[in-house]
């Protein structure tokens, strides 16, 4: 038995549009381990932030939790259900910035162009703790020093747009970070960066997590970072779960053909000289598009496929 | 900062002479001027007027003077705070004017604020419900607002008060209280007509304010930053002031210049209609008489309070949005 910071049950999310009713999230499952990194992989629309968002309860119309539980399991705490939680509940608020947090792919548009940084950096210790303003500047202002804002007494009062793209993302994750939480969730927090940049926060998060020692739920399209920074990697397509595995399991040794058809299309991974491969080549006519149920196999990991290639993949 | 506001006044220099040279010459334009507008007059009571006595009308009034010399005398005088004599009130131009802008500035002050009290809840409501039934039912109201010109609005309460109270509407005294000096029982008297004026102005602009905060108030709700607020755990009341309603409401922080020039050529209509001491209805009886020293004044302080209206919107927008402070 795993100690799980997070349970996810048949979680199901969907959107009314003019068009009808997508289902963005079709009852997925899978567990965060406490401690740990666990990075979720997929193309884009695959269901990846909705399912960040709703950890944190921030699906607004038109869209609606349509069934599901997520079981939260606070280091020490009762465990509860947030999907549960009534509007005034105050666990509500402690699950947005004080349980969990949340890192956004956006550093550009995530803050308010009106404040000063450290006004919202204060504002998340102020909405959980009852302490003088005064203190929570100066928690707000070791925390961005750790973050690695320098000449803090001065950049401390400026507005965002007084920030490059890499500087803000550091703001944003000091943010985050502030309240301790238990669970950090990370949805692409690398993507609108340069190049250059996305390294050095990618390491920025990975060494504040070894310190902290909270549970990540990192969300990336990028399989590259993933070896980097993952213990457990699940792998979504549709708003379905196909393959869940540990990272050595899922990059070294793939057995969902989507997920071989994600790996095949970096070039990072290819092996040198290979042509890269489309998604849809590697896949080929296998079916991905029927939601069969997932399956444990017997080195642990979960897989979602259809009972002849199962069958197959068994006796291999 | 203060270095930057003096730049911005001297600069205005300039513009307001030429602007004066310019509002001469137009109110000159017409042909006549104050003593034929008058002779017109008289003559249409039959009263004969000799030559020698318009002689001396037009030597009383420097109309005999090279043109130069009479637009000098009156700049000369409005520099040092003597605006002249109206002919028309038979009273020095000053007396008149502050009068009047005083009535004005209560009125223009108290129907924005009566705006302000409507639109700004009415469209914070329309955005955060939005396409629910109290939304449609705000915005179909407010099309009928919209739709309403302030004048046709005025004699409608005007109608509906004599017809169904009884009550004379206009002006903003009652008769008694008119002449008399400053009293408790007078300024009660003033409170109780000056809501009518306050109401029909500020109605008129309530709709379009608040349908300008509902579109702005919608392009924020969904904005990033106001998620990772709310994930941060910032409360829902507090959550809506601080985050998108700011931005929404900037706009309008600039507006507040804006209105400066309003306090003289604002709502002559409705003014004309409810029969109120301000400043509209006077500045359009002086343009229609030509009388130069009265119109030439409220149109150089229509002149100078739209500048400094421009220069105090510009400083309004730079200490409520930091991005344009720091340019
Ligand atoms: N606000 C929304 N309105 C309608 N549909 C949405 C909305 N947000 C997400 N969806 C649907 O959910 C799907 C998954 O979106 P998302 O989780 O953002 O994908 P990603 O994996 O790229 O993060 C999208 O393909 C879309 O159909
Ligand atoms: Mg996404």
């Amino acid at each position: 038995m795993t100690d799980n910071i997070l349970e996810i049950r048949d979680l199901a999310v969907q959107f009314k549009t003019d068009f009808g009713v997508t289902r963005a999230l079709n009852g997925i499952s899978f567990e965060l381990p406490r401690g740990k990194v666990t990075a979720v992989v997929g193309e884009s629309g695959s269901g990846k932030s909705v399912t960040a968002n709703a950890i944190m309860r921030l699906i607004n119309p038109p869209g609606k939790i349509a069934s599901g539980n997520l079981i939260f399991s606070p280091d020490g705490g009762t465990p509860f259900d947030i999907i549960a939680l009534k509007e005034t509940d105050p666990r509500l608020v402690q699950i947005r910035g004080d349980l969990i947090s949340m890192v956004f792919q956006e550093p550009m548009t995530a803050l308010s162009p009106v404040y000063s940084v450290g006004n919202q950096v204060a504002e998340a210790i102020l909405c959980h703790r009852h302490i003088t303003k005064q203190q929570a500047w100066r928690e707000a202002a070791e925390m961005l020093v750790r973050v690695g804002i320098d000449d803090i007494s001065r950049r401390i009062h400026q507005y965002p747009f007084e920030f490059s793209g890499g500087m803000r993302q550091r703001v944003v994750i000091a943010m985050a970070l502030v309240c301790n939480p238990e669970l950090l969730i990370c949805d692409e927090p690398t993507t609108a960066l340069d190049v250059t940049i996305q390294a050095e926060i990618l390491t920025l998060i990975l060494n504040l997590q070894q310190e902290l020692n909270n549970s990540v739920l990192f969300i990336t399209h990028d399989l590259g970072v993933v070896a980097q920074t993952a213990d457990q990697v699940i792998v979504m397509y549709q708003g379905r779960v196909l393959e869940i595995g540990s990272v050595r399991q899922i990059l070294k040794a793939p057995l969902h053909p989507y997920t071989r058809g994600l790996l095949a299309a970096i070039p990072a991974l290819a092996k040198k000289g290979q042509r890269l491969e489309t998604i849809a080549s590697v896949v080929g006519d296998e079916d991905i598009e029927t939601p069969y149920p997932l399956t444990r196999l017997k080195d642990g990991r979960q897989i979602s496929l259809s009972p002849q290639a199962l069958e197959r993949i068994i006796n291999e | 900062m203060r270095a930057y506001i003096a730049r911005r006044i001297f600069g205005m220099l300039p513009t307001l002479a030429l602007i004066s040279i310019i509002i001469f010459v137009v109110i000159q334009l017409p042909p006549g001027d104050i003593v034929t507008s008058t002779l017109d007059r008289l003559q249409a009571e039959g009263v004969e007027v000799s030559n020698d006595q318009i002689q001396n009308l037009r030597a009383q009034y420097n109309l005999d003077q090279p043109m130069v010399f009479q637009y000098l005398h009156w700049i000369g005088g409005f520099v040092v705070g003597d605006m002249g004599y109206s002919y028309l009130y038979s009273r020095p131009v000053n007396e008149l004017v502050w009068e009047r802008l005083g009535y004005t500035l209560l009125i223009t002050v108290s129907a924005l604020i009566f705006t302000w009290a409507i639109a700004i809840p009415a469209g914070i409501y329309s955005a955060v419900r939005q396409y629910s039934i109290g939304d449609y039912l705000l915005t179909t109201v407010m099309l009928f607002g919209l739709a309403t010109p302030s004048f046709l609005l005025a004699l409608i309460v005007m109608y509906i008060g004599y017809e169904w109270f009884g009550i004379t509407i206009g002006g903003l005294f009652s008769p008694e209280y008119r002449d008399v000096p400053w009293s408790l029982d007078r300024v009660s008297d003033f409170l109780g007509h000056l809501w009518i004026p306050m109401v029909v102005v500020g109605l008129s602009g309530t709709a379009s304010t608040m349908r300008i905060l509902r579109a702005n108030l919608l392009d924020e709700l969904n904005k990033p930053y106001v998620v990772t607020a709310r994930a941060k755990g910032v409360r829902p009341i507090k959550l809506l002031i601080k985050y998108p309603l700011r931005i929404a409401i900037n706009p309008f922080i600039s507006t507040i210049g804006l209105l400066l020039p309003v306090l003289i050529s604002g709502e002559a209509i409705v003014s004309i209609v409810l029969g109120l001491p301000t400043t509209g209805p006077a500045l359009i009886q002086a343009l229609i008489n030509q009388d130069m020293y009265l119109a030439g004044s409220f149109l150089m302080l229509l002149a100078i309070l739209t500048v400094i209206g421009m220069l105090l919107s510009d400083l309004l927008l730079a200490w409520s949005d930091p991005r344009i402070r720091y340019e």
